[in-house]
C-alpha cells in the first residue's frame, strides 16, 4: 500500500499557495537535492557514457564522448539472449511468487487477524531473512542445494523467489489486513459461493497489495546479479543481463556497452511495469 | 419453499426451534423458539448485547447455532451455507462493495443466481429507493442515507423469502429515518415479503412491526402487537424498555371472579384478574405514567378507580402538549405522571400536595418475583438521574 499513500499525499489541496508553496519547497529541498545528486547526474552520466566510442589509442577501457547509437544494436545484438532470460526468470519468479505468497498473506492478514501474537510471529518470520545479507543467505543455499541442482534455470529462479517473497507478502497482507470482512459476509448473503466472494470481492480488494508486491519483486529480480553469478547458484548459461553489466563495467571494462544495457534494462521495465499497471486497472498505484 | 434459483412469490414462514448460540465465555442466544407467519413484519426488540443480531446472523447463516434447529418456509437450513439461503440481509454498516458501482452492486445477487435482466431490475430496484440517477456511481460518493437505501435495495431486489434487517436505521438522522421506516412498511406490504427487522429503537420496532419480540439476556421476554406489549407487559424489563412505567410491589389481600384487590401501604390498588400474570402473594404491578390523573384535591372514591395520595411534588417539567411530574409519594419512591396540557399551564408545581388517580383497567400485574417499586424508567437523561438522585437524599 506504499504506492496509494504516497499518491494520496499529493493530493492535498493547495492553499493560500504563495506562502505553502515556499514552504513545501523547502521541506522538498532536500529530497530533491538527493534525488538531483545521486539520481539525474548519474543517469545522464550513464546516458552519456552509453554513446562513447573507444578512443583512438585503442587502450582497454578508453573511450571518447561521441553519439554512437549503434551501441545500443551492438548490445541487443550481442546480449539478446541474456536480457531475454532475465525477464523470462523474472517472470516465472514474479508468477510463482505470486502463488506462494497470496495464500500466505491472506493467512496473516485474514486467518490470523484476531490472534495478534501468532500474526506477528509469523510476519517476524516472514521479514526475518532481511536481518541476514542478502550475499550470506544466497551463498548458504548454494551449500543447502544439491550440486547437480546448482547452475540450472531452476536454482536461480528458486533463488529469486527465495529472495523476493518478503516484498511481495508485506504489500498483499498490508491490502488483506484491511479487507473488511462484512464485504465478503455480504458477498455470501448474496448467493455468491466462497470462491466467487473471493473471485469478485476479496481479490479486487486486494488488488493493489498483489499489483504492488509483484512490482516490487519483479522489478529488482529483473536485474539482479547476485542470484544467476557464477559464485552463487548460477553458470554462464543461466546469466541475466545483471552479470553481463556486472562483467562488461568491472572486467571487460566496456563502460558504453554496460551503459547501454543498463539502459536498455530500464527502458523494458518502464514498458513492461507502465503496460502490466494499466492491464491490472490499478492505474492511482503510479 | 422458496427455489434459490428463482424469485420468491412471496414471503415464508421462519421457524426457529430451541436455538442455542454459545460463544466461549457467555451464552447470546439461550434456547430460543420464535415462529414468524409469512408476510408478517417482524421486530426484535432489545438492548445492545441481548442477543438480536446474533439470532439475525444464525439466521442468514453467518453464525451457526450451538444446538436448534432453523426451519425457512418448512425446511430446515441450519446446516446450509448463507450462500443457499432465501435470504438477504440489509447489513448494519451497509456493506456495499466498494469496488463496484451502485448499479453493479444492486445486480450482485441477481447476476450469482443467473437471473434474467439483471441491469434491468437493478435499476428497477433503484427507481423503488430512487436512487436511479446515482447507478453509476460508486458507493463512497454516496451519502449515508442513499448508502443505506442501497444497501436496501439490494437486498429486495434478489426477492428473499425472508429479509432480514439489521439495525438499518440506526445511522440515518430523525428526519430520514421516519421517512426510511414509511419507505420500508410500504416496500413490504407491496412486495409480501416477510422481514425480521432487529433493532433498539422501541418506537422503530412499534411504528413498523406487527409483532415485536423483546429480548433481553439472550431470551424472549415477551412478544405480541405493539398495542399488546405496551398496554400489557407482563414483566419488569418490557414494562420499562417499552417507555415507561410507575411500578409497585404490593400484597394481594381479595379477589373476585374479575378483580383483585391488592394493598399498596393501605392504600386498595384493584386490577383486572386478567391483566394479572399472578393472583397471589406479593405481586408487582404497575400503570402507566399517561394513564395518570393527577389532582390537587382528594378525589371521590370510586370503585373503578385508583386513588393513590396525598404526595409531594418534586418535580414539574413543561415540554409544550404535556408536563412530566415527578410526585413523591410515601412508601413508594418517586412516581412519574405525563399530563396533557388540557389547561393553559401546569396545575402543580414543586412541593404541592397532590393525589393520583388511574382506571382499575389500566394496572397491569407482572410476572416477576420482585422488582424495585417506584418509576423505574429506562430513561438515563442526565434529569433522570437527578430526579432519583434529589428523591434518594
Amino acid at each position: 500500500m506504499a504506492f496509494t499513500a504516497f499518491s494520496a499525499n499529493t493530493k492535498v489541496a493547495d492553499q493560500a499557495p504563495r506562502k505553502r508553496g515556499w514552504i513545501a519547497l523547502l521541506l522538498l529541498a532536500p529530497g530533491i537535492a538527493y534525488m538531483l545528486l545521486f539520481f539525474v547526474t548519474p543517469f545522464i552520466q550513464l546516458a552519456i557514457t552509453s554513446l562513447q566510442a573507444p578512443a583512438e589509442s585503442g587502450g582497454i577501457g578508453q573511450y571518447v564522448a561521441a553519439v554512437q547509437f549503434s551501441n545500443y544494436w551492438v548490445a541487443i545484438q550481442e546480449y539478446w539472449p541474456q536480457l531475454l532470460r532475465s525477464f523470462v526468470y523474472a517472470v516465472i519468479a514474479t508468477v510463482v511468487g505470486l502463488i506462494l505468497s497470496y495464500p500466505l498473506a491472506y493467512l496473516l492478514g485474514v486467518t490470523l487477524r484476531n490472534r495478534a501474537m501468532l500474526q506477528g510471529i509469523l510476519l517476524i518470520l516472514v521479514v526475518a531473512p532481511f536481518f541476514i545479507s542478502l550475499l550470506l543467505r544466497t551463498l548458504a543455499w548454494k551449500s543447502i542445494l544439491p550440486n547437480e541442482f546448482i547452475g540450472t534455470d531452476g536454482a536461480v529462479i528458486f533463488g529469486l523467489i527465495y529472495n523476493f517473497i518478503p516484498f511481495m507478502v508485506l504489500p498483499m497482507f498490508a491490502s488483506l489486513q484491511a479487507l473488511d470482512l462484512r464485504l465478503v459476509e455480504a458477498g455470501s448473503d448474496l448467493y455468491a459461493s466462497p470462491v466467487t466472494v473471493f473471485r469478485k470481492v476479496t481479490l479486487p480488494l486486494s488488488l493493489p497489495g498483489v499489483v504492488s508486491g509483484t512490482l516490487l519483486s519483479f522489478i529488482p529480480m529483473s536485474g539482479d546479479y547476485v542470484v544467476a553469478s557464477r559464485s552463487f547458484l548460477g553458470s554462464t548459461d543461466t546469466a541475466m543481463v545483471g552479470n553481463v553489466i556486472e562483467s562488461n563495467f568491472l572486467q571487460t571494462q566496456n563502460y558504453p556497452m554496460a551503459a547501454a544495457l543498463s539502459i536498455l534494462l530500464m527502458v523494458i521495465i518502464l514498458v513492461i511495469v507502465a503496460t502490466y499497471v494499466r492491464k491490472s486497472g490499478a492505474e492511482d498505484l503510479l | 419453499m422458496a427455489d434459490p434459483q428463482s424469485f420468491a412469490e412471496k414471503g415464508a414462514d421462519l421457524e426457529l426451534v430451541g436455538i442455542q448460540k454459545r460463544y466461549p465465555g457467555f451464552t447470546a442466544v439461550e434456547n430460543l423458539d420464535l415462529v414468524i407467519p409469512a408476510g408478517s413484519f417482524f421486530a426484535l426488540l432489545g438492548p445492545s448485547g441481548c442477543g438480536k443480531t446474533t439470532t439475525l446472523r444464525l439466521v442468514a447463516g453467518l453464525e451457526e447455532p450451538t444446538q436448534g434447529r432453523i426451519l425457512i418456509g418448512g425446511k430446515d437450513v441450519s446446516r446450509l451455507k448463507p450462500h443457499k439461503r432465501p435470504v438477504n440481509t440489509v447489513f448494519q454498516s451497509y456493506a456495499l462493495f466498494p469496488h463496484m458501482t451502485i448499479q453493479e452492486n444492486v445486480a450482485f445477487g441477481l447476476r450469482r443466481r443467473k437471473i434474467g435482466d439483471p441491469v434491468g431490475k437493478a435499476h428497477e430496484a433503484l427507481r423503488l429507493v430512487e436512487l436511479d440517477h446515482v447507478a453509476d456511481r460508486k458507493p463512497a460518493q454516496l451519502s449515508g442515507g442513499q448508502q443505506q437505501r442501497v444497501a436496501l435495495a439490494r437486498a429486495v431486489v434478489n426477492r428473499p423469502a425472508l429479509l432480514l434487517l439489521d439495525e438499518p436505521l440506526g445511522a440515518l438522522d430523525l428526519k430520514l429515518r421516519r421517512q426510511m421506516q414509511q419507505e420500508l412498511k410500504q416496500i413490504q406490504q407491496e412486495v409480501g415479503l416477510t422481514f425480521l427487522h432487529v433493532t433498539h429503537d422501541q418506537e422503530e420496532a412499534m411504528t413498523m412491526a406487527d409483532t415485536v419480540a423483546v429480548m433481553n439476556k439472550g431470551r424472549i421476554e415477551q412478544m405480541g402487537a405493539p398495542e399488546e406489549l405496551y398496554e400489557l407487559p407482563q414483566t419488569a424489563f418490557v414494562a420499562n424498555f417499552l417507555g415507561q412505567s410507575n411500578l409497585f410491589g404490593v400484597e394481594v389481600v381479595g379477589s373476585t371472579d374479575q378483580v383483585l384487590h391488592t394493598n399498596l401501604n393501605g392504600a386498595r390498588i384493584s386490577l383486572p384478574r386478567s391483566r394479572s400474570a399472578r393472583e397471589s402473594g406479593t405481586i408487582t404491578i404497575g400503570v402507566r405514567p399517561e394513564k395518570l390523573s393527577l389532582s390537587t384535591h382528594e378525589p371521590e372514591s370510586e370503585l373503578s378507580l385508583n386513588v393513590l395520595g396525598p404526595g409531594r411534588v418534586i418535580d414539574a417539567s413543561f415540554i409544550g402538549v404535556s408536563t412530566q411530574y415527578t410526585v413523591d409519594l410515601p412508601g413508594s419512591g418517586p412516581v412519574e405522571v405525563f399530563a396533557q396540557n388540557m389547561q393553559a399551564g401546569p396545575i402543580a408545581g414543586a412541593g404541592d400536595e397532590v393525589w393520583l388517580s388511574w382506571h382499575v383497567e389500566h394496572t397491569f400485574g407482572l410476572a416477576d418475583d420482585r422488582v424495585e417499586t417506584g418509576a423505574l424508567t429506562a430513561d438515563l437523561s442526565t434529569r433522570a438521574i437527578a430526579t432519583r438522585a434529589s428523591h434518594a437524599e
